[in-house]
């Protein structure tokens, strides 16, 4: 026997020896810039760290009693992958925008890196992961105690019952203190990333994945006669048969649901889940393949779930071997040693891989943000005097190592060991899933601000202790069981259980819905009542448009204090060390070209993320406030800072603001100013036009009517051709002073519309009879092609005859001398009536088609050369028309013509 | 010899009645009723006075003054700008391109006749 505990403790430690050699090299490789684990599927097989003891023994334990059950803890994150892409990659982009190093980090930073908050995530998380740990611990020693007595199969005494040095699970938990301290605090990192550490877990991934496909390979084609044979002698047994169906799923399909939300969440949110998916995420890109390459691998570990449970209750029928250690117990039964030692290795790496990278997790986030927070608050003089403190940093983490590893250990001993694997482990499920609702909602609400946070987590974690954990221990004898069976003092409502009457519940189903109500109301309502600070608007905004911006450097402008550039330059080497530091900067330096003696607020803002990386943000934030005022100030002082920087700046935006408007109302006066000056050229231009166009006929008239009067003796014949041009003159005034006046009362609206039914054809005609004699005096042939129905429509008769007569005149004017045609056509289109009037004339240039509708633009004739008529004839038409919601327009080309074309609206 | 008057201008009512007074007051008359048909007309035989219409069609006044303006063989013609526009910028611009004189339509008949006599005298 003795040389089976050699084998077995020899195997153990040899393994954990390949484990330590893998991180070494891959921190040697990181260090020289050539990262071993910046590939899609070493990040996908350290997401599965989530597979641990409780997958590799456990999820047989319980589909041993409860069938396809335990398949939902896997069908949870395979539905989380697949919204990888669009949490998951948004999570990943924040944390690296602001160096977060935990999951603690990221809910503090999303709500104005609050130190209180940060504190409360990780008493969260170390409480809620001591079952979880608990349970790794006791898979290693039940495994280790099963094997030792190989080849008998025998399930050892448990541990309570020996002194703590005659119990192999306290040893188990003394050599991971050593190998946690070991892998994890070897040095403290600006980023916080521990590429060894990962390759490691990678490694892991693959070996149990291995080992537990093996072992089902062996058990379902070995043992038995392959999967045909065993499912059918599963069958013949009415017991087993029914564990292939749902209905033996505890609690139905609440029970389910429940368990596939803790799953979910947990996958997501457990600290270890946060650090690999999200902190040691290098890659953005990784992420999509993980989304289908994860799911695989979570299938392919739980192919041989079912058969291995299968055959351990056929073959283990009529004997105590716990259903947890069937995977252990089988090849051992079998006489299969190596395969045995290859299960007993594959659950030890299972159970290793959580905890080390588990507490070496926990142990940062309580350095971070319990510890550290909480000596700058007590002994800030005395931290200020210390030169290095990254050697006090990793003592911090190398006693929190010890302490939660021990914790879990206790937890195994006085409430786990009661518990199966999975039982416990759902405990740890249900504290982690409290992490969610800060997390998600604080990634999509901005709203969403630090009381709520603080409310709801708070609310959400007593009551997962008071429905979950309270029991636990009571369960285990620790209070009185009367505490879960009547309720404290004999209060049937505050049963934990059955919590305000809430009863035939699955427990874990049974808390999640309060704890959830309690932490989402918490958060809403907090939100919603409480007014954000300053710093928590800038981190939510940050954190909800992380996609939208790629960089950002909101958070400098917060710093507007005074820093010297060698201040900061000590900052740093007291947590990082002076060569990491000196390296940091020269970086900096090289990039930006120097740096300034006076530190600008980039390097402040850089300076604080790297601190982050060592310290969290919130400790960041507090150092560098420190250095910056020259004492060290508390969190409430700083925020006071803060507020009032803050309050500057929005009153610096409210007065650029206020220039901004000026400026755009001072643009709209110019604007206006130069509308008006504008319209004044244009009614200059009018009037000064309007004059040379009444003083052209008026000058002949006065000239002639001068002559006329200077010479009484003139002869008869030329005093009547000049009395013929003044009266034509005369007229020509006339008919001028006239238009002027349609046009200026019709441009001021000051016209009297006779709207009436009338016959448009009639109207036509009676405009074709007033114009008669023009179209005699210059022998021009006018066809008429007006149809036979009148042609109904509404408007003002004497306004559109003027129009049809203007039209008419203009033609004839264009006509030649000789050989002159037009034509008056009336077509009825669908809605409309369609008048044209068809020239054979000069025709116009297309690019006088808009402009001879212009006030006083003339159409110069090509024959005389002096244009005709008072350009006013067109546009006094146009606006006729349009009056009638009509519209009237010219097509013609030079040489071929012109068509004058109107259209009204028929009635 | 009487002097040579012509007379520009895109109204033939104007040009009639301007034609019929120079003509009266014992000149020797040519008339064109646009800017390029005065500049052919003035190229043909150099007038000794111009009576000169703002707006006309293919070159305004203005040009046709400039044009002469242009030419030293011409620099003894005198130049009379007429223009029914009575804005003052008018007749500054008109007077700056180098007319003589500048009336604004309606005129007063005696008035022209009197003021190409005056210009005339001046040139002798």
């Amino acid at each position: 026997m003795m040389n089976y505990d050699v084998i077995l403790v020899g195997g153990a430690l040899a393994y954990l020896g390949v484990l330590f050699g893998i991180a070494y090299y891959g921190d040697q490789r990181a260090d020289a810039g050539r990262s071993i684990i910046a590939n899609p599927y070493i990040y996908t097989l350290s997401l599965a760290i989530y597979c641990t003891a409780w997958t590799f023994f456990g999820s047989v334990g319980l589909a041993a009693t409860t069938g396809v059950y335990f398949l939902a803890v896997y069908l949870g994150p395979t539905l989380m992958a697949m919204l990888f892409w669009f949490v998951l990659r948004r999570i990943v982009r924040i944390t690296k925008v602001h160096r977060i190093t935990s999951i603690a980090d990221f809910i503090a930073s999303r709500y104005g890196k609050s130190g209180l908050l940060a504190g409360l995530v990780t008493v969260v998380a170390v409480i809620g992961i001591l079952p979880y740990i608990s349970i790794q611990l006791k898979a290693i020693a039940i495994s280790f105690n099963l094997l030792r007595h190989y080849p008998e199969v025998r399930m050892a005494a448990a541990s309570a019952q020996q002194p703590v040095w005659a119990d192999t699970t306290f040893y188990v938990a003394l050599v991971l203190i050593v190998f946690a301290i070991l892998f994890g605090t070897r040095h403290i990192d600006n980023t916080e990333r521990h590429e060894g550490m990962v390759a490691a877990v990678a490694f892991e991934s693959l070996f149990k994945l291995v080992a537990s496909v093996m072992v089902g390979i062996a058990v379902t084609f070995m043992i038995f006669g392959g999967p045909g044979e065993l499912f059918q002698q599963a069958a013949a047994d009415p017991e087993l048969a029914a564990l292939l169906h749902f209905e033996v799923v505890p609690g139905g399909y609440g029970g389910w649901l429940s368990l596939l939300f803790l799953s979910m969440m947990a996958f997501m949110f457990l600290p270890r889940q946060f650090q690999v998916m999200v902190v040691e995420n290098v890659n953005e890109a990784h992420i999509r393949k993980a989304i289908w390459l994860f799911p695989l691998y979570l299938f392919l570990i739980n192919l041989f779930v079912l058969p291995v449970a299968l055959g351990g209750r056929l073959i283990f029928s009529d004997s105590d071997v716990d259903a947890d250690m069937f995977v252990l117990a089988l090849p051992m039964i079998e006489q299969m040693p190596t395969l045995a030692m290859l299960a007993f290795l594959g659950g030890f790496s299972a159970a290793t891989s959580m905890i080390l990278f588990e507490t070496i997790t926990l142990s940062t986030m309580v350095c971070n943000d319990l510890v550290m927070p909480l000596l700058l608050r007590a002994k800030s003089r005395w931290l200020a005097g210390r030169a290095d403190l990254s050697g006090l940093l990793l003592g911090i983490r190398r006693a929190g190592i010890v302490v939660i590893i021990l914790l879990g250990y206790l937890y195994f001993r006085f409430i786990g060991e009661t518990y199966a694997l999975v039982a416990s482990g759902l405990i740890s499920f249900a504290a982690a899933a409290q992490f969610a609702p800060p997390i998600l909602i604080g990634l999509y609400w901005k709203r969403a601000n630090r009381r709520g946070a603080l409310i709801g987590l708070s609310g959400g974690f007593l009551i997962w202790l008071y429905t979950l954990l309270l029991p636990a221990m009571a369960r285990s004898g620790w209070i009185d069981i009367s505490f879960v069976e009547m309720g404290p003092w004999g209060i049937e409502w505050l049963k934990p259980y059955a919590l305000f009457g809430l009863e035939d519940m699955n427990i874990y189903m049974h808390s999640v819905f309060w704890s959830m109500l309690a932490n989402v109301g918490g958060l809403v309502f907090g939100s919603i009542l409480n007014r954000p600070d300053p710093l928590e608007q800038v981190q939510g905004s940050q954190f909800v448009n992380v996609m939208e911006r790629e960089r950002h450097d909101g958070d400098s402008l917060l710093w507007r204090g005074v820093v010297e550039t060698s201040q900061l330059y000590d900052l740093l080497a007291r947590f990082l060390g002076p060569q990491r530091a000196s390296e940091v900067f020269d970086r900096y330096g090289q990039e930006h070209g120097g740096y300034p003696l006076q530190a600008d607020p980039r390097l402040i803002h850089h300076t604080e993320r790297l601190l982050a990386g060592a310290i969290g943000a919130a400790s960041a934030r507090v150092m560098i406030s420190s250095i910056m005022m020259g004492e060290v100030l508390s969190i409430e002082e700083v925020m006071t800072i803060l507020d009032e920087s803050s309050q500057v700046i929005e009153y610096s935006r409210r007065l650029e603001q206020k220039s901004r408007e000026l400026e755009a109302a001072s643009a709209g006066l110019r604007e206006a100013n130069d509308r008006l000056r504008q319209l004044d050229r244009l009614k200059d231009e009018f009037i000064s036009t309007v004059t040379h166009e009444l003083r052209t006929p008026l000058t002949s008239i006065r000239a002639f009517s001068e002559i006329l009067l200077a010479n009484p003796d003139m002869d008869v014949e030329q005093r009547s051709k000049f009395l013929g041009i003044i009266v034509k003159e005369s007229e020509r005034l006339t008919r001028l002073i006239n238009q002027v006046l349609d046009m200026a009362k019709i441009d001021s609206g000051r016209i009297d519309w006779r709207i009436e039914t009338i016959d448009l054809r009639a109207l036509i005609q009676d405009a074709i009879n007033a114009t008669s004699q023009l179209f005699c005096d210059k022998a021009v042939a006018l066809h008429e092609d007006l149809g036979e129905r009148p042609a109904t429509i509404v408007g003002d008769r004497d306004r559109l005859i003027q129009v049809i007569i203007n039209l008419l005149s203009n033609a004839v004017k264009f006509c030649p001398d000789q050989g002159g045609e037009v034509t008056i056509q009336l077509r009825p289109l669908a809605n409309h009536w369609r008048v044209a009037v068809i020239d054979n004339g000069p025709g116009i240039a297309h690019d006088q088609h808009k402009l001879i509708f212009e006030k006083f633009h003339q159409v110069v004739d090509t024959h005389s050369g002096k244009p005709q008529g008072t350009g006013l004839g067109l546009p006094i038409s146009q606006k006729i028309i349009e009056h009638h919601e009509g519209r009237i327009w010219v097509e013609s080309a030079l040489g071929q013509g012109a068509t004058f074309l109107v259209e009204l609206p028929g009635k | 010899m009487a002097n040579k008057i012509l007379v520009v201008d895109d109204e033939p009512n104007i040009v009639l009645s301007l034609e019929f007074l120079m003509k009266q007051a014992g000149f020797q008359v040519r008339t064109a009723a646009d800017g390029e048909a005065a500049l052919a007309a003035i190229a043909a035989e150099a007038p000794d006075l111009i009576l000169l219409d703002v707006m006309m069609p293919r070159k305004n006044g203005y040009e046709v003054c400039q044009a002469v303006r242009a030419n030293p063989d011409w620099k003894a013609v005198r130049i009379i700008m007429l223009t029914a526009k009575g804005r003052e910028v008018e007749r500054e611009k008109g007077l700056a391109l180098g007319a003589d004189d500048y009336i604004t339509k309606p005129f007063s008949t005696q008035e022209v006749v009197e003021r190409v006599r005056e210009l005339l005298a001046e040139a002798d």
